[in-house]
């Protein structure tokens, strides 16, 4: 008996946890439908904790602005020169507020522009893992939201609700590698799929070999996925190469800058329901 | 105490990935806190801790992600207990033994995590070995100084608590 029960233990531990792991993995795998409950149970919890935690780091970013504002402020007294380096800087902040002002306004008359009802929406934390991009909105159910609404900004198509919480909501964002929209070519109706890709690009797939597409080329939501209303820019056609087969191998630059976006627009419509369930 | 400490450091480190993430790097971080946490927790107190550190921080990553539960926590797992057993058969006292074992940590990790995903069927990734290598790199470089960190305050503490000394 060299190895003794204790020592043996962590390794009995290890494939235990290993195989529990399988076991939950497999059973998503085969019967994924819908949200699963740990997911959203998980989401709501944590989301609770990521908008304390939102408040935290704002509450922190300001107290230290307000801080620097009085130091500059202090400094103002002592000398002209940082007098104007404090205009300089106030200057700046007025530029990046009225920035914000444009981008609001944008999104008003969007929102303004087409008959769905939709909603404002912030976004107060990014995805928890960097493999998957997702981002958490400051609303939930309590305001309406539900699974599968589109989330749009001035510049396109963000993505949809993947996880509607009480008080805030988990969206997919379409340059995820598992999401999708029905997408075509707006000049010359080509349809096809547009999924998430490597970095920040999109392509579209199930586009025919005799297709008219080309670069520079505006892609838009068909509408035929029951999530995102129809018409909506998703990007420009940044590449298109023949793959051989029947379809075309076509790269689409999203419109939206995802690492930027502060503000979105909830598109309110219910989704149609599905015969399943 | 332990258990409370380990999830203490998750949430932390969850918290760091999903807040401040978006001001680091355009909003686009490339270095995974969690499997930094998961990772500390292994070679701070053993393979168990690395073990239940991994499953309970990938299961939660995962469920607050768009991709199927278990997969990341299969992936922290597996990294977690390695670099634990690693922590206790081999010496990694010094920042560079530890940035080793963070780099190959989070190479591990990535193939892991790839690799079941493509293995299923579920999902494909463009292969990018400076995207991997660049995240390996950054894991192990934050990894190696949160340790110091966590190393020199505890010590800086006390000095500066003897330095104050009793006063007569």
């Amino acid at each position: 008996m060299a190895l003794s029960l204790p020592r043996l233990r962590p390794g009995y531990l290890f494939l235990v946890v290993v195989l529990a792991h399988v076991i939950l993995i497999s059973a998503q795998v085969n019967v994924r439908s819908g949200v699963p409950v740990l997911e959203a149970a998980t989401f709501g919890f944590f989301s609770e904790v990521q908008r304390g935690a939102s408040s935290i780091v704002d509450g922190v970013r300001n107290l230290w602005g307000g801080y620097v504002a009085l130091r500059s402020v202090r400094a103002e007294n002592e000398s002209l020169r940082l007098q104007l380096a404090d205009t300089e800087v106030q200057l700046q902040e007025e530029r990046a507020l009225a920035q914000r002002t444009r981008a609001l306004e944008q999104l008003l008359s969007l929102r303004e522009s087409f008959g769905f009802e939709t909603m404002a929406a912030q976004i107060i934390a990014a995805g928890a893992a960097p493999d998957f991009r997702t981002v958490t909105i400051d609303r939930g159910k309590q305001d309406g939201v539900a699974a599968d609404m589109a989330v749009i900004t001035a510049g396109g198509v963000v993505g949809r609700v993947m996880v509607p919480g009480e008080r805030a909501s988990k969206v997919q964002l379409l340059v995820d590698h598992n999401a999708a929209a029905g997408a075509l070519i707006e000049r010359s109706r080509a349809q096809g799929v547009v999924v998430g890709y490597a970095g920040d690009l999109l392509r579209m797939d199930y586009v025919s070999e005799v297709s008219d597409v080309v670069v520079g080329d505006t892609v838009v939501t068909a509408g035929i996925d029951g999530i995102y209303p129809k018409g909506f820019v998703i990007g420009r056609v940044e590449s298109v190469e023949k793959s051989g087969g029947a379809y075309r191998q076509i790269l689409v630059k999203p419109s939206v800058d995802f690492s930027s976006i502060e503000d979105v627009l909830v598109v309110k419509t219910e989704p149609p329901e599905d015969p399943k369930r | 105490m332990k258990a409370l400490r380990l999830g203490v450091g998750i949430v932390v480190a969850l918290v760091v990935q999903t807040t401040l993430a978006r001001y680091l790097a355009g909003g686009r971080v490339v270095v995974d806190f969690v499997l930094v946490a998961v990772m500390y927790a292994a070679l701070a107190d053993g393979p168990l801790s690395g073990l239940w550190a991994g499953t309970v921080a990938g299961l939660v990553q995962d469920a607050l992600g768009s991709g199927v539960i278990g997969i990341g926590g299969l992936s922290k797992t597996i990294v977690g207990f390695l670099a634990g057993i690693v922590g206790t058969q081999f010496i990694v006292a010094q920042s560079p033994s530890r940035f080793v074992v963070f780099f190959l940590g989070s190479l591990l990790h990535s193939i892991l995590f790839m690799g079941l995903y493509v293995l299923l069927g579920l999902r494909t990734f463009e292969w990018s070995p400076s995207g991997v290598l660049g995240q390996a790199l950054a894991t192990a470089v934050i990894g190696t100084l949160v340790f110091a960190l966590g190393e020199f305050l505890p010590g800086a503490i006390e000095r500066r608590r003897a330095g104050r000394g009793p006063r007569h």
